[in-house]
Formats: structure tokens, sequence, C-alpha cells
């Protein structure tokens, strides 16, 4: 099922000045539940524009994006007409309705940001308080948690991030670029949100690094059932971690579907400035050479799975 | 492109956009003067077509600039209103309207047709004196251009000990980063919404503290920023003004020239036309 949706997203910013500059044009594109959905694009392709526009941070020029089929930036004076008519409204007074209506519209509009939870690019950069277990609980205590909730909380979004526990009374100032990082997201994670969007979670971020935190959101992933939203520049780490994937180009979004649909048009991807994985690359070459194996190919454990299975059959029929 | 987008700088191709910010800051000087110059109709005339064609000149759009002297409406009015009741003259407009205030006091209401001109005189004074230092300097020149212009005008003063050099390297680097740090206070507040940080409810005092987790990573981020951008002029080996060349060399070209020449010929035609007095003349 659709988690979210997108409908003729556009986003300009500074409208009505000489900067004036549309990131995003005319963007449809639907995100499934419980699911991994990679939004790969090259840097200014409108990634964080789009990402900020699911949580409500900004509010799109024109479009609309539903949550669980609620469009997310409706006012109560859109929905009066048609929840007057709920059942839940009906028997009451019409003044009553509409004021309870507002107040349900604001509730929603409060809590939409943890419901989907956003870890900006670069999160280290929002770290502020005396320890990593305060930042930490900064999410949850906006949410008007218990004391007792807020400790399991911070506790969750640590173990999720691969955060010892000796490192929840340190500053976070004092840490490793990588260790903040992973601060910032249990900071997200730990409101237990329904969607996890992380924006470029892994740039900056040393090969093992990188690897260690795409492996810790798909644990997350599979072990929450949640919506998970990864965005990078990054096509080896889209196709080795992703189920779906929507790519964006120059603002607008050009292909969406699974991994392998969207790989499947490899050329197109070639076209629009995203690197091609090595290994689909090296995959290319072989069957240039007249070697006869799969063409999309693009993650390494499905290459050695083949070129072995090739090398097997050119040896039995060597025999 | 986003770094230079603050203040009021509007990035266009135009002579004025072209011309060396030297000229533009003497330029300025002179138009202020010149405003002031002002006695008669006709020069009042002169000002407010040469204020038009600075405009023209610019290509920055009429709107933008009829928006900027919209906060100003409020000024111009009471110094109209002043100058209409207040100003006695000679050729009385009204009849001796009398308002009586307490006792046997009453407040004699006289309009002068002077008074009326005089507030017209003001209101194009100060309407040209705004269009001409915008669209010669804060509309045309970059804030950087300019501390390098004003650095090279007061460089005399380096004669008498004033560290001119380090006040305009302090001042630009200080323009320099605030973009950055306003694109900075953005993202961070961003982040912190995000994670469901509110910023507009609540009294002064809960706002007050609302807003601690976003100024300490900006300062944080801030004073790294500084480390940073001192040590790295450091390992550009860089010790203050003396002997040091520029990248970007201001060459005052003939045109700049010329347009100082012009508009000083203007300020004593300025001088001249005073002379001629035509409908009516400021006292
Ligand atoms: N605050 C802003 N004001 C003006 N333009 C912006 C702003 N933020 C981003 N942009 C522009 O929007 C485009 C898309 O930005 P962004 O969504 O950050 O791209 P990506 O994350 O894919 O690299 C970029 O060209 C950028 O210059
Ligand atoms: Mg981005």
């Amino acid at each position: 099922m659709d988690k979210l949706c997108l409908e003729h997203i556009g986003y300009t910013y500074s409208v009505g000045t000489p900067f004036e500059y549309t990131a995003l044009d005319d963007v449809t594109a639907h995100i499934r539940d419980d699911r991994i959905t990679g939004v790969i694009g090259h840097t200014g392709s409108g990634k964080s524009t789009m990402m900020m526009l699911l949580n409500g941070l900004v509010k799109p020029t024109k479009g609309k994006v539903y949550l669980d089929g609620y469009d997310i930036n409706s006012t109560a004076k859109e929905l009066y007409s048609d929840w007057l008519k709920r059942p839940e409204y009906q028997n009451m007074r019409k003044s009553t309705a509409k004021k309870a209506i507002k107040a349900e519209v604001q509730r929603r509009k409060r809590g939409l940001c943890f419901r989907v939870g956003l870890v900006m690019q670069y999160p280290e950069y929002q770290l502020f308080e005396e320890t990593v277990y305060k930042d930490i609980a900064y999410g949850p205590k906006n949410m008007g948690l218990s004391e007792e909730e807020i400790r399991e909380r911070v506790l969750y979004g640590a173990r999720f991030s691969g955060l010892s526990d000796d490192l929840l009374e340190k500053s976070p100032f004092d840490l490793s670029g990588g260790q903040k990082r992973r601060v910032a997201i249990a900071g997200v994670i730990a409101m237990k949100p329904e969607v996890l969007v992380l924006d470029e979670p892994a740039a900056g971020l040393d090969p093992l690094g990188r690897e260690q935190i795409f492996n810790e959101i798909r644990q997350y992933q599979r072990s929450t059932h949640s919506t998970v939203i990864i965005v990078s520049h990054s096509m080896e780490d889209m196709a080795e971690y992703c189920d779906d994937m929507i790519v964006l180009a120059h603002s607008k979004a050009i292909a969406e579907g699974t991994t392998a649909e969207v790989f499947a048009q490899i050329s197109m991807l070639d076209e629009v400035g995203l690197d091609i994985p090595q290994i689909t690359q090296l995959i290319r070459m072989l069957r240039k050479r007249g070697i006869d194996v799969p063409e999309n190919v693009y993650t390494v454990d499905r290459a050695v799975e083949l070129l072995r299975d090739h090398y097997q059959a050119l040896k039995g029929s060597q025999t | 492109m986003k770094s230079i987008a603050f203040g009021q700088y509007y990035p266009a191709n135009s002579p004025i956009h072209r011309m060396d910010p030297r000229a533009k800051v003497i330029l300025t000087v002179l138009y202020i003067v010149c405003t002031f110059l002002c006695r008669n109709t006709l020069c009042f005339a002169a000002l407010l077509l040469s204020a038009v064609f600075l405009t023209v000149l610019s290509r920055v759009p009429i709107g933008m600039i009829l928006r900027s002297i919209r906060p100003l409406i409020v000024i111009l009015t009471f110094t109209s209103l002043i100058n209409v009741f207040m100003t006695k003259g000679e050729r009385l407009l009204t009849p001796s309207w009398e308002i009586p205030l307490w006792g046997a006091h009453v407040w004699r209401i006289r309009i002068f047709a002077e008074g009326l001109w005089n507030a017209l005189f003001m209101v194009v004074r100060i309407v040209a004196l705004l269009i001409g230092t915008s669209v010669l300097l804060s509309y045309t020149t970059t804030p950087i251009a300019l501390t390098d212009a004003l650095e090279r005008l007061f460089s005399p003063l380096k004669k008498i000990k004033v560290p001119v050099h380090d006040i305009a390297m302090m001042t630009t680097i200080a323009l320099r980063f605030i973009p950055t740090l306003m694109d900075e206070t953005q993202r961070i507040m961003n982040a912190q919404k995000a994670r469901g940080a509110d910023f507009t409810s609540g009294g002064l005092i809960k706002r007050a503290k609302a807003l601690l987790p976003v100024l300490i990573p900006l300062l944080v981020s801030a004073f790294n920023r500084a480390y940073e951008l001192a040590s790295a002029m450091e390992c550009r080996c860089y010790h203050g003004g003396e002997g040091r060349t520029r990248l970007k060399i201001l060459h005052l070209r003939v045109s700049d020239v010329f347009a100082v020449l012009l508009l000083v010929a203007f300020g004593v035609g300025i001088f001249f036309l005073n002379r001629v007095g035509i409908l009516y003349t400021m006292k």
C-alpha cells in the first residue's frame, strides 16, 4: 500500500525575487509501506527539498502530499464540508463540530514530524545538549512523554543506531563525525516514526562507516516494518540496500518502481549523470567480450553467483 | 550566487553595475550634496528627472524601488504635514480658520502657498535621496565591493595609524558570513523542528528557551568556521595588509571619471538654476 503519495508537486524557492529557483517541478511519486525506498539524483536535483515536504517543514507551491491518504497540508476550512458528514461529527452542533475539526487538524499538523521522522543532511550539526542521552531525548520530550518512556525511547534509538551505552553520558561535541551522525539518527528513531527519512545518511563517511550505517538502517526496517526512505546519489548503495527507487533529475521525477525495474532502464540513468555501479559496468564489459551473462546485474553478490554458474557451465562443457 | 543575495543587491549587467565601486561611492556623496543644493522648482524638477534617469540606467525594476520607498511613507506624510501647517509665508490660501482649544486659546489654521511648495520639495528631496543612494550603491554594488572601495578611499588614513586594511578585512569577512550563517540558522531550525521543536507558541521565556537548541549549534559552528578560516588564512601566510596584492584590481576607467565630472556639472548647474526664480524658491 502507498504510505506516502506526492501528487504533481512543485516547489519554488524565493518566489518573486531575482533568485527564484524551481527545485521541484510536477513531481509525482509513491512510497510504499514496509519497504526501503531510495531517492536518487545528482546534486541539486531537489532530493533534500522533496524530503522536507514529507514532514511539512516546507509547503509545496503546487500539488499535494498524502500520508495514509490524508493531505498533510490541508486546512480545517478545506475539510469542513467533507468531515461534517462523518459520523463522529454528525451529531454535534455545527459550531462545536467545526471547533473539533480545527483542533484535530491542528493536532495532526503538530504530530506530523513525529510520524514522519526526518534526519536532515549532515545532521551532526544539530546536536546541542550536554550529553548524548539528553540530545536523543529531545524529540521524545517534545512529544510530551513521561520520563520513563523517554528513557526507554532513548535506549531504543541508541540500540538501533549502534551507539554503545558508555557513550550516552558523553558530550556529543567530543564524539567523532560518524558517532555524531549516529546520535542524530538515534534522536529521530527515538520518536518511533512510522516513516523514517534519512537524507544522505552516509555522506562524508568512510566506506566501513557507510556500510555499517546502511546495515543498521536495514536492520531497523526489517525489525520494525516501518517505511524507510533513504536519499543518496550513490547507485552502489541504493542497489544494495533499497527495495524501491525514485529517480530525480533536474527537478523532475523521471523513474520509479522496484530497484530491479529502475535498474533495468540503466541507459536512462546514464543520461541523467548518475554513476552506474562498477559491478554493472564490469558485467557489461564482459558481455561485450562475448561472455554470456545477464545484462542488469547491480550487486556484487549477484555477480559472483552468476559468474560462478557461468564458470561451472564452462567447465562442464569442456569435460 | 545565493551567497550575495542578501541586503538589497540586485544582480544585473548595467552601466552602473559595471562602474568602479570607488566612483560609485564618490557619486553617491556628490548626489547627496546635489539634493541639498536644490532650492527652486526648476532644480527639484531636474533632481526628479535625474533620479528617474539613474533608475532606468541601473536596470533595477521600478517595482523594487517603489517597494523600498513604502516604509518611508509615514515619515513623508509627517514631514509634509508639518511643512504645510507650520510654514509662515506671504500668500495665504485659507481664510483664518480658528479652532477653539481651551479657555480663550484658539488654534489658528493658516495654510500658505509657501507651505505647500515646501512640503512638495521635501518629499521630492527625500525620495530622490533614497533612490539615488539605493540605485548608485545598495542595489548595484555587492557589500564586498563596497568595503573594498571604502578601504581604498580611506587608505590615506593609514598615515595617521588608522588600521584601514584590518577594519575592511574584518567587515568583508563579517559580510561574507552573514548569508552563510543565515542559511545555517535556517537549516538548524528545520532540523530541530523535525524533532518537534516549537518556536512560535508559548510565552516569552518559553520561546527564548526554545531557541537554545538553535543558538548552541549555531555558535559552535560559527566558532569552528572562524578557527578554520583563521588557519586557512595563516596557511596562506596572511599577515595583514602590508604588501598584499589583490585578485580583483579596481580600475578607474575613463567612463567612471566622466560620470563623476558629469555629476559635478549637474551640481554646478543646480547652483546656477537656483538663481532663476520660477514659481517658488525655498528660503
Ligand atoms: N533555501 C534555498 N533558497 C534558494 N534555493 C535553494 C535553497 N535550498 C536549495 N536551493 C536550490 O534548490 C536546488 C535543489 O536543492 P536540494 O533539494 O538541496 O538538492 P539535493 O538535495 O538533490 O542536492 C538546488 O539547486 C539549490 O541551489
Ligand atoms: Mg541534499
